[in-house]
C-alpha cells in the first residue's frame, strides 16, 4: 500500500515536474520572439517546412471531409425538403469546428511529428550542444523560428482545409445531387456570419497552432536522446497535442457558442 | 595565472558522485589532457567548463571569470571565446560544410559575405578540407566531420579549444592527421587546448601536462613523462593498458569458488 502510495506521488511529481519545464520553456521562448522577428528569413524557411509541406495533405483531406459532409447532410435534410440549406450545413461545420479540429489534428500528425523528430534528432546529435558552445542559443536560433512559424501556419491551413471542404461540399451536392447551385452559395453567404463563425474558428485555429506548436517542440526539445527517446517524444506529441486539441475545442467553443 | 582554474569541484547525478573536490589548473598555451577510463566524467568536465551544467561545489574560472556566477549574456560572451570540439562533431546535418564553418561568423560578425567566403576557406584549407566545401555532413567520413568541426571550432579565433575524445573511432591516417593538427593549431594559434581521452599513445604524444582521474578525483598529474615513471600501479595499469591490477579484471562480487558449489540457479 505505501509502495502504491509512493509510486503515486512520484508520478504526480514527474508530472508537474514536465509542467514545469514546459513552462519555462514556453517563456524562453516567448522572450527570444523579438530577436527572432529581427531576422524573419528565419522564420519565412520554417514556414516552408511548417506550412507549405503541409499543405498537400490539408488539401487531400479537407476535400474529402467536404465532400462527406455534403452527403451525410443531403440525406439528413432532403427528408425536411431543406436539401438547399446544404450549403450553410457544410459552411458553418467546417468554419466553426472541422476546419481547426481536424487541421489542427492532421498538423500534429504531419508538422508536428516532424517538428519533435528533428529537435530530438538534433539534440541527440549534439547540435543543439553544439551550438550552446558557440554561443549561440538554440531556444532563439532553432526553437523559436519554428514557433512563430506554427502560429502562423495553422490558422492558413485551416482556411484552406475550410475553403476546399465547402468546394468539395459543393461538388457532391450540386454535381452528384442536384442541389442548385445558387441556394448553395446564397444561403451559405447569409448564415455564415463574419465575426460569429470565421473569426472564432481563425481564433480556435490559432489557439490550436500554438497549443500544438509548443507541445511538439518542447518534446523534442525534452526528449531523451536516444533513438528511442525521440520515437517515444514523436508518438507523445501527436497523442497529447490530439487531447489538447479536443479539450481546447471544448472550452473554447463553450466560451464562443455556448451559454456559459 | 592560469587561464582555467578548478578548485574544489563536486559533482553529482543523481546518488553517483561524479567529482569529489578536483583541483586543475589548464596554464595558456598549453596541451592538456584530462584521462580516465570510461565513465569518470571527463565530458562532464569540459561541460561544467563551458558552462552547460553546473556543479554541486566549487568554483570553475575561465580567464579570470567564475563560469557559473556569470549572467545568461555573459556566459554566451565568454563561449564566443572558447571552441569545443565534440565527438560526434555536432556539425549542423541541414546545410554544407562551407555553412557549417561559416555558421559562427554569420552570428556573432557583420562581416560581408566575401570576408567570411576568405576566412571559411583559410580554416578550411588548415584543416585540408577546402575542397570539400561543399559536400553536406552526412557525406563526410568520421575524420573529416570531426576536422570540419575544427575548423568551425576555430573560426572565431578563441583563446582555448576543448577537444572531447576526438581520437576515438578513427582509423590510424584520420588519428594521425587530427594528433598533428591539434598540436599545429596550438601553436600557430596560440590556442590553449584540453583533450579529454582514454587513447594513451596520441594524447601523451602531444600533451604537455596531464590529469589522470579515477573514482572523482585526480589520480595523479604531470607531464607526459613523470606519468611514465609513476610509482602509482593504477597509474602504471592505465598507461601500459594491462588488463588486472588496481581496476580489477573480474566484476567486484561474490568468490568463485563458493559461486561453483552453491546450488542456485539463477530465477
Amino acid at each position: 500500500m505505501i509502495g502504491w502510495i509512493r509510486s503515486l506521488g512520484r508520478w504526480g511529481l514527474a508530472i508537474f515536474e514536465r509542467l514545469g519545464r514546459g513552462h519555462i520553456f514556453l517563456w524562453d521562448m516567448l522572450r527570444g520572439i523579438p530577436e527572432v522577428m529581427l531576422r524573419f528569413s528565419l522564420v519565412v524557411q520554417q514556414l516552408h517546412s511548417v506550412g507549405v509541406l503541409s499543405v498537400m495533405i490539408i488539401l487531400v483531406s479537407g476535400l474529402f471531409v467536404g465532400m462527406v459532409l455534403g452527403l451525410q447532410g443531403y440525406n439528413t435534410l432532403v427528408d425536411f425538403g431543406a436539401e438547399e440549406s446544404l450549403g450553410v450545413l457544410v459552411s458553418l461545420s467546417l468554419v466553426r469546428e472541422l476546419g481547426p479540429v481536424v487541421c489542427a489534428l492532421l498538423f500534429a500528425g504531419r508538422a508536428g511529428s516532424a517538428l519533435t523528430a528533428e529537435i530530438g534528432l538534433m539534440k541527440s546529435t549534439e547540435q543543439l550542444s553544439g551550438m550552446e558552445m558557440m554561443a549561440v542559443d538554440p531556444i532563439r536560433r532553432i526553437i523559436a523560428p519554428r514557433f512563430i512559424a506554427g502560429i502562423i501556419s495553422m490558422p492558413l491551413l485551416a482556411a484552406i482545409f475550410s475553403a476546399v471542404g465547402i468546394f468539395g461540399g459543393f461538388l457532391v451536392g450540386y454535381g452528384l445531387l442536384g442541389v442548385d447551385d445558387g441556394a448553395f452559395w446564397s444561403q451559405m453567404q447569409v448564415k455564415t456570419d463574419w465575426y460569429d463563425d470565421v473569426l472564432n474558428g481563425i481564433i480556435k485555429s490559432i489557439v490550436f497552432g500554438f497549443v500544438v506548436t509548443w507541445i511538439a517542440l518542447f518534446e523534442g526539445y525534452d526528449a531523451i536522446p536516444t533513438s528511442e527517446g525521440v520515437g517515444r517524444a514523436t508518438t507523445r506529441t501527436v497523442v497529447h497535442s490530439a487531447f489538447a486539441i479536443l479539450g481546447l475545442d471544448f472550452v473554447l467553443t463553450a466560451l464562443m457558442f455556448g451559454e456559459i | 595565472m592560469p587561464l582555467i582554474k578548478i578548485r574544489d569541484l563536486h559533482f553529482y547525478r543523481g546518488d553517483r558522485t561524479i567529482f569529489d573536490g578536483v583541483n586543475i589548473d589548464i596554464h595558456r598555451g598549453k596541451i592538456t589532457a584530462i584521462m580516465g577510463p570510461s565513465g569518470t566524467g571527463k565530458t562532464t568536465l569540459l561541460r561544467l567548463i563551458g558552462g552547460q551544467l553546473r556543479p554541486d561545489k566549487g568554483i570553475i574560472e575561465v580567464d579570470g571569470q567564475d563560469v557559473h556566477k556569470l549572467s545568461h549574456k555573459g556566459l554566451y560572451e565568454l563561449r564566443k571565446r572558447m571552441g569545443m570540439l565534440f565527438q560526434s562533431g555536432a556539425l549542423l546535418t541541414d546545410i554544407s560544410v562551407y555553412d557549417n564553418v561559416a555558421f559562427p561568423l554569420r552570428e556573432h560578425t557583420d562581416l560581408p559575405e566575401s570576408m567570411i567566403r576568405d576566412l571559411v576557406l583559410m580554416k578550411l584549407q588548415a584543416v585540408g578540407l577546402r575542397n570539400a566545401r561543399e559536400m553536406m555532413p552526412a557525406e563526410l567520413s568520421g575524420g573529416m566531420a570531426r576536422r570540419v568541426a575544427l575548423a568551425r571550432a576555430v573560426t572565431l579565433d578563441p583563446m582555448m579549444v576543448m577537444y572531447d575524445e576526438p581520437f576515438t573511432g578513427q582509423d590510424p591516417i584520420s588519428m594521425g592527421t587530427i594528433v598533428n593538427l591539434i598540436h599545429r593549431l596550438n601553436e600557430a594559434m596560440g590556442l590553449t587546448s584540453i583533450v579529454v581521452s582514454h587513447d594513451v599513445m596520441e594524447t601523451t604524444e602531444i600533451a604537455d601536462m596531464i590529469y589522470l582521474l579515477s573514482a572523482g578525483k585526480v589520480i595523479e598529474s604531470g607531464s607526459p613523462v613523470q606519468l611514465k615513471h609513476s610509482s602509482s600501479q593504477w597509474v602504471q595499469q592505465f598507461i601500459q593498458g594491462l588488463p588486472d591490477g588496481p581496476v580489477p579484471f573480474h566484476y567486484p562480487g561474490a568468490n568463485f569458488a563458493n559461486d561453483l558449489l552453491s546450488s542456485e540457479v539463477p530465477a
